[in-house]
């Protein structure tokens, strides 16, 4: 082959903590990735219930997180999900969840059609919606589900001609969906929500007669075949395109496949497990064998593939670029060379300044330096990553503006690595792998874990954000916390409440959710006061019936939504007398009660109004009702309520008000049944403009005394109405009937506004002499205005004329009063 | 577009911005895009929603529970055959109730996505945000439902996410009290999550709409205000009588006479408009011509321009000419309609009662002025904006009087007033006098809300924007800023509410440097609204000269008199047949 080999490399993580006496032999084997906890089910196979198996939980190093005996029915397959949570599938295809330290969750059923036809075979598979589970069951049909937390089952098509079970099959994701590929005998499917298509991979090996092991890369980008011929054909998972084909020479059913492939590589490589035998095949023919003692399981990573057996944990990956280039034997590569000055420099040899030197004229040396950084990161053992990040630090001395940030966050990255790596802590995350799941999901790991402390001590390390942090770890530790029974409610508050004293966005809500479903209310409660968010308090109080605590605390926050929403809740579940007594006590919930009910529940507003004795408001619901009706009878009931209500109130105004209202329709609609006139709903200023423009002046008359109406306004109404209907005749007796209330220039302008130059300067004599000149010049008398002002020795009436004067044809007028204006004596 | 927003000392653009940001991801959301073509927009009612060839509809909606009796009938009346995605955004934010609304309506599931739009405090100019919620009020001081006060401080502490904490609150009033309360536990509910600014605001002051219950009463006589009170002005527009707009083109005969009213757009990114806008109108004529002259002599610098040079740089600028001109022409036609009507001796006799009122003068007795508008008919409004200052001046009045005043309301404008009546009475606006004796005398006084000599030209005081009487609530702003309110003790005690003074902490590291002769900003939050006079008196103190404080205003609905009491009536519609 052409092309260079990739170098693979082995190393061991953990000599295992567990005392296993026959290794994995005749066990269900499930490890999480990311260097999650591993479970075991010993003799799950075995149907006497005298013999009930052990389920047991270890982490990477083996060391024991749970143990308990199998008491359902027969597991079929172990699994993980993304959050470690633990997956037992029945063999009914029920599904029972756990936590990593063997708590039970929850379980949930696959459906009718698997225990009705039992499950064969399953497969565990992650898609970017969530963990999903794949069954395929007696009848040979595949069920699936995408998102254990959102369970929508998918009963895949019918594969045809399937007679048995196929020989090999696996989950792959395209196109935002799960499928399935099936192998069956030769031929190969592919299997979506609707169709059985069958595919064929490109350049598949025609010797083959069929496919016997199949597996999808970490990513689910890549696709490997083991045919019975013994190639191993490796493609992108859409089967469009073929990446290479290997020989292994070995025919046989293997026992387990998996993809070796780190990111970004050139090279794919797949690991097979035989009994006894691991072969690593890539893009060259030859493969790489490595022997194995021990029954053992391959655990597929992004950048490698752990191996696990009986006593040992190994990682096995192609070596990363930057090692290999730092490493290599006698290696140029600038990362090597500063490697090889550090060393010279501890040695306090010059021959430091020879290969620096030479990296230098090359200028490679901040090459060099990011590769020594790189490097470091790939290494598991702390001393390589010192000697490598020492490399990289001395380097960095010879640099100026050399961006500090890769140095730092590696030697903190690693620190944190280091630690998590532990042997007591059990989690062997690559750099690569770390970076993948991010430190927000390592906390959360940790957390399952119950390793607080460390969880903490990472954060406050890291420096993240404390809310994100600190906070939400101590959060979960208290939810932890308030579980533990053996404990007082006393206890638990006050260590919940001094831990979490300084944290910054702690939910306490969340926490004493926790206690509450654990069933300590009394605690719950007592957790809630440290809440300062008075809004979260709210529903848990409710669905703890503590109602008024709940309505006090939504009041509180000021969020009037939330009020309307206990104040709801309460009326569902209170009787009303309860509920009006529980809103009495709570004013600001009984306004806006009265609110909703103002433009929803009208009835119940009064019967409101009715509790509290508020007859003044009573007094303005039938008044408001009143207008709502159609008929006058209904409307004068209404308005007597009103006034009995009003008079309870001693609210004398309204009810008389009241009255005068009642008695004004009573009259409109008399009159609209004698006269045919319409008037029922208008003031009374308007019936009586109507009343007078039909000449009905006895009526309007009647109506000015009963109503005592003041003299003002109806001389002005009754002089508008009559020059409306220009009964000048009617006018001029009104005018002389007794000495106008409202002087006498009204009468002008009125009769101006209406064109009767005629008729207005009937009044202009009357006029008073404060407001002749303004009568004079409505008729548009300049000179009796002028006459007017000078004898009133007014300057400012005076100016008024002379603005009205025109210079040249009043030429005489103005000099006059110009003159006079002049003798105004000035204030 | 929104160019109005940056001309301010705070960057008013960063929060428009922040809130555009939120909608569009809502909408990607939607549309499960990134390109949301907004098709068409239509106004909430029942029924059928128009056909427009959509695949999502967005409901746009306060969280009222009449509105969601309206989105119920659109969706169930959809067109079963055709389906569209619906979508809802509350604003500014979420409601159980409403949803329970929906759900009982059956219609909860048709919803793709509900979501709220977190839109407190709008940008309504580079100085001014207005919650824009017109009942605001209404339902604080009548229904004692104080949702919008909720609103009020989310949105402040939105401000504060953005602009930094403000380290100094001041406060008068019931609702500023509450506000204050509020925003102080949702401090403490924050606690951690906030990132640290350096703060750009040195103070809030939340002032209850009801401590000065006179102010917006008055007449408002600045340019604006003017605009405001004749035309309103609505959401920045205003619609204004075409007849003033024709196109006066030369060289054409005719003119045609547009129908349709001329709706002009009012904010300070026009510089004609930000110039005159808070000028006493009196003052707006002058400033006009002076303005026709620069742009007359810019158009003969033409005639100067001989050089090729000298001509490209004349064109360049013509864009710029031709706007201000146009502007020009705009403000002239609105000025001779204000003119128009400014100058008849109704206007001036109500302003003459209204400046008597303020001044002290027979505040005690029945105003004939008053009877004679109601015997005249006189649009009812008018007559209770002025019986409300009357009782206001004179800190209620005698019962004889007032119930004078409310008889003749009700016999000449109708019975069922009544109810706008008693809620007048409710919120302090008409009150029969008590035994206490008047106090607004001395507030008068104490406060200087009349100045005798007010200089409409060239102002020297606030007291200009209604030609005499400077508005109370910015004299507490202004007394605040210098000397301090411990020198009107005795006042703030006779207005309504606790005055109060609060300190949010500032982490060290972020307190404000102030460089000498740097001035402190100062956010008024009205609440109850703020009438366009008072933001002309605050705009006056900002840019006198040594004032020491600038100041951004926030409002929960920019009001005037009418729009004010039109908020505050209750009349029934008549049923019978």
């Amino acid at each position: 082959s052409s092309f260079i080999c990739a170098n693979y490399l082995k190393i061991e993580l953990y000599e295992m903590g567990w005392n296993l006496k026959d290794g994995l032999r005749d066990c269900l084997v499930a490890a999480a990735p990311y260097g999650g906890p591993i479970a075991l089910l010993k003799a799950h196979n075995r149907r006497s219930p005298s013999a009930r198996p052990q389920l047991e939980i270890f982490s990477s190093s083996g060391l024991p997180l749970a143990s308990f005996p199998w008491k359902s029915g027969m597991v079929k397959q172990l699994g993980w999900t993304v959050s470690d949570d633990l997956l037992c599938v029945q063999e009914d295809g029920t599904v029972l969840v756990y936590d990593l330290l063997g708590g039970f969750k929850r379980h949930f059923s696959m459906g009718n059609e698997v225990s009705q036809s039992q499950v064969l075979e399953t497969k565990i598979f992650h898609s970017p919606y969530g963990t999903g589970v794949a069954i395929l069951t007696g009848a040979l049909r595949f069920t699936l589900a995408t998102n254990i937390d959102d369970i929508k089952l998918r009963r895949l098509p019918e594969v045809p001609g399937l007679q048995g079970a196929p020989s090999c099959w696996a989950v792959l994701t395209q196109d935002r969906q799960s499928k399935v590929l099936v192998a069956s005998g030769p031929h190969l499917f592919i299997l979506d929500n609707t169709a059985c298509t069958p595919v064929t991979p490109p350049g598949l090996s025609p010797q083959a007669s069929s496919i016997v092991h199949m597996c999808v890369s970490f990513s689910y980008k890549y696709l490997a075949l083991l045919t019975d011929s013994g190639h191993v054909w490796m493609g992108t998972s859409n089967l469009k395109e073929k990446l290479s084909e290997v020989d292994t020479k070995i025919k046989g059913s293997p026992k387990q496949m998996a993809w070796c492939r780190r990111p970004k590589s050139q090279q794919p490589s797949a690991v097979v497990m035989w009994d006894g035998l691991l072969l690593v095949v890539g893009e060259c023919k030859e493969t790489i064998q490595y022997h194995l003692e021990d029954d053992s399981i391959l655990v597929p990573e992004l950048d490698g593939v752990r191996i696990i057996s009986g006593t040992h944990h190994e990682l096995l990956q192609e070596v990363p670029g930057a090692c290999e280039e730092i490493f290599k034997i006698a290696s140029m590569a600038p990362g090597a060379l500063l490697l090889e000055a550090h060393k010279e420099y501890e040695k306090e040899s010059q021959k430091a300044d020879e290969y620096l030197r030479e990296i230098k004229e090359q200028s490679l040396l901040s090459e060099a330096v990011r590769q020594c950084v790189e490097a470091a990161g790939h290494e598991h053992e702390p001393e390589t990553q010192k000697t490598l990040l020492r490399a990289a630090s001395f380097g960095k001395c010879f640099l100026s503006n050399f961006p500090p940030e890769q140095f730092v966050s590696m030697c903190k990255d690693l620190r944190v690595l280091n630690a998590v790596r532990d042997y007591t802590v059990g989690i062997p995350l690559s750099h690569t792998q770390f970076k993948q799941m991010t430190l927000q999901v390592l906390i959360d790991r940790l957390v399952y874990r119950k390793l607080y402390l460390l969880a903490i001590e990472v954060c406050r390390y890291l420096k993240t954000p404390e809310y994100q942090g600190v906070s939400r770890v101590l959060k979960h530790w208290a939810c932890y916390k308030v579980q533990q029974k053996e404990e007082s409610d006393e206890v638990i508050a006050k260590a919940v409440s001094v831990k979490l004293a300084d944290a910054a966005g702690i939910s306490y809500s969340e926490i004493a959710t926790k206690a509450y479903e654990s069933g300590r209310t009394e605690l719950a409660i007592k957790l809630l006061e440290f809440e300062p968010r008075s809004g979260e308090q709210v529903p848990l109080l409710l669905k703890m019936k503590k109602s008024p605590l709940a309505l006090s605390k939504a009041i509180e926050s000021g969020d009037t939504d939330l009020v309307y929403t206990v104040v709801m809740y309460l009326k569902n579940e209170l009787n009303r007398g309860d509920f009006f007594m529980m809103l009495r006590n709570q004013p600001v919930a009984l306004s806006l009660y009265k609110q909703f009910c103002k433009h929803q529940e009208q009835e119940t507003l009064k019967d409101l109004f009715n509790q509290d004795d508020d007859h003044e408001e009573l007094g303005n619901f039938y008044v408001k009702a009143s207008y709502k009706e159609q008929r006058l009878e209904a409307r004068i009931a209404h308005l007597q309520s009103a006034v009995d209500e009003y008079y309870k109130a001693k609210n004398e105004f309204s009810a008389k008000t009241t009255e005068d209202e009642m008695r004004l329709l009573r009259f409109q609609r008399k009159l609209e049944e004698e006269k045919d006139e319409q008037l029922v709903g208008f003031s009374l200023q308007d019936t009586m403009t109507t009343l007078l423009s039909v000449g009905l002046h006895k009526h309007a008359e009647q109506l000015y005394k009963d109503f005592r109406m003041p003299d003002k306004r109806f001389w002005w109404l009754k002089l508008k109405a009559l020059a409306e209907k220009e009964d000048w005749e009617e006018l001029e007796k009104f005018s002389k009937s007794k000495k106008s209330p409202i002087g006498y220039l009204p009468f002008v302008e009125v009769c101006i506004k209406h064109h009767n130059k005629c008729e207005a300067r009937k009044y202009v004599a009357k006029v008073s002499p404060e407001q002749k000149v303004k009568a004079h010049l409505a008729v548009g008398d300049v000179e009796g205005a002028a006459e007017a002002a000078i004898e009133r020795r007014n300057e400012s009436e005076i100016s008024t004329v002379l603005s009205r004067c025109s210079a040249t044809t009043d030429h005489l007028l103005v000099e006059r009063l110009n003159r006079a204006k002049a003798t105004v004596p000035k204030k | 577009m929104a160019s109005h927003l940056f001309c301010g000392r705070v960057n008013l653009n960063i929060l428009r911005e922040a809130a555009r940001k939120d909608l569009r991801e809502f909408l990607d959301k939607c549309s499960g895009s990134k390109e949301h073509e907004v098709e068409k927009m239509f106004t909430l009612k029942g029924g059928r929603i128009p056909s427009a060839a959509v695949k999502n509809i967005v409901f746009f909606v306060r969280p009222r529970l009449e509105l969601m009796d309206i989105i119920a009938e659109n969706v169930a009346s959809e067109d079963k055959l055709h389906p569209r995605d619906f979508h809802i955004l509350f604003v500014p934010r979420r409601s159980l109730l409403c949803e329970q609304r929906l759900k009982e309506k059956g219609v909860l599931n048709s919803f793709t996505n509900i979501d709220e739009y977190i839109l407190d405090l709008i940008p309504y100019d580079g100085d001014l945000l207005s919650m824009e919620s017109e009942s605001s009020f209404r339902e604080c001081y009548l229904e004692s439902d104080q949702t919008s006060l909720y609103h009020a401080a989310k949105g402040l502490m939105t401000l504060q996410a953005l602009y930094g904490t403000i380290p100094q609150i001041f406060g008068k009033g019931e609702c500023a009290r509450h506000v204050a309360n509020m925003m102080l536990r949702m401090k403490r509910e924050f606690a951690g999550s906030h990132t640290q600014i350096l703060p750009v605001f040195d103070t809030l002051l939340l002032l209850d709409r009801n401590v000065d219950l006179l102010t917006p009463l008055a007449t408002q006589l600045t340019y604006e205000g003017l605009i405001d009170e004749i035309f309103s002005i609505t959401n920045g527009y205003v619609k204004l009588p075409p007849e003033k707009f024709a196109q006066k083109k030369q060289g054409e005969g005719g003119k045609d006479l547009p129908t349709e009213p001329k709706k002009l757009q009012l904010n300070s990114a026009e510089e004609l408009y930000a110039e005159i806008r808070d000028k006493n109108f009196n003052a707006v004529g002058a400033a006009l011509s002076k303005k026709a002259k620069v742009i007359s002599a810019a158009f003969e610098e033409r005639h100067n321009a001989k050089t090729v040079g000298e001509i490209k740089q004349f064109v360049s600028q013509l864009p710029h000419m031709q706007a201000a001109r146009s502007s020009l022409a705009n403000h002239t036609s609105i000025a001779e309609l204000i003119k128009d009507i400014t100058t008849s001796e109704d206007f001036f006799d109500s302003l003459t009662v209204e400046q008597e009122f303020m001044t002290g003068v027979d505040t005690d007795k029945v105003s004939t002025y008053i009877e004679d508008c109601v015997a005249q008919k006189d649009p009812l409004i008018k007559i209770l904006r002025l019986v409300c200052m009357q009782s206001v001046c004179n800190n209620g009045l005698k019962q004889k009087v007032l119930d004078f005043y409310k008889r003749e309301i009700l016999q000449t404008y109708g019975y069922k007033h009544i109810l706008t009546l008693k809620n007048l009475e409710k919120v302090g606006l008409l009150k029969p006098q008590s035994t206490m004796r008047n106090n607004y005398p001395t507030i008068r006084k104490t406060l200087k809300l009349w100045m005798e000599d007010t200089n409409e030209q060239n102002p020297n005081d606030i007291s200009y924007v209604y030609s005499g009487y400077a508005p109370l609530s910015v004299r507490l702003t202004q007394v605040l800023a210098r000397p301090g309110w411990r020198s009107i003790e005795e006042v703030l005690k006779m207005l309504p509410g606790p005055h109060f003074e609060e300190r949010q902490q500032v982490p060290t590291g972020l307190h404000k440097k102030r460089q000498p002769g740097e001035n402190r900003t100062t956010l008024v939050f009205f609440l109850g609204g703020v009438t366009y006079a008072e933001i002309a008196a605050l705009r006056f103190l900002s840019n006198m000269e040594d004032s020491g404080t600038e100041y951004i205003i926030a409002t929960t609905k920019l009001i005037n008199g009418t729009s004010w009491i039109k908020s505050l009536m209750d009349s029934p519609e008549e049923n019978l047949p």
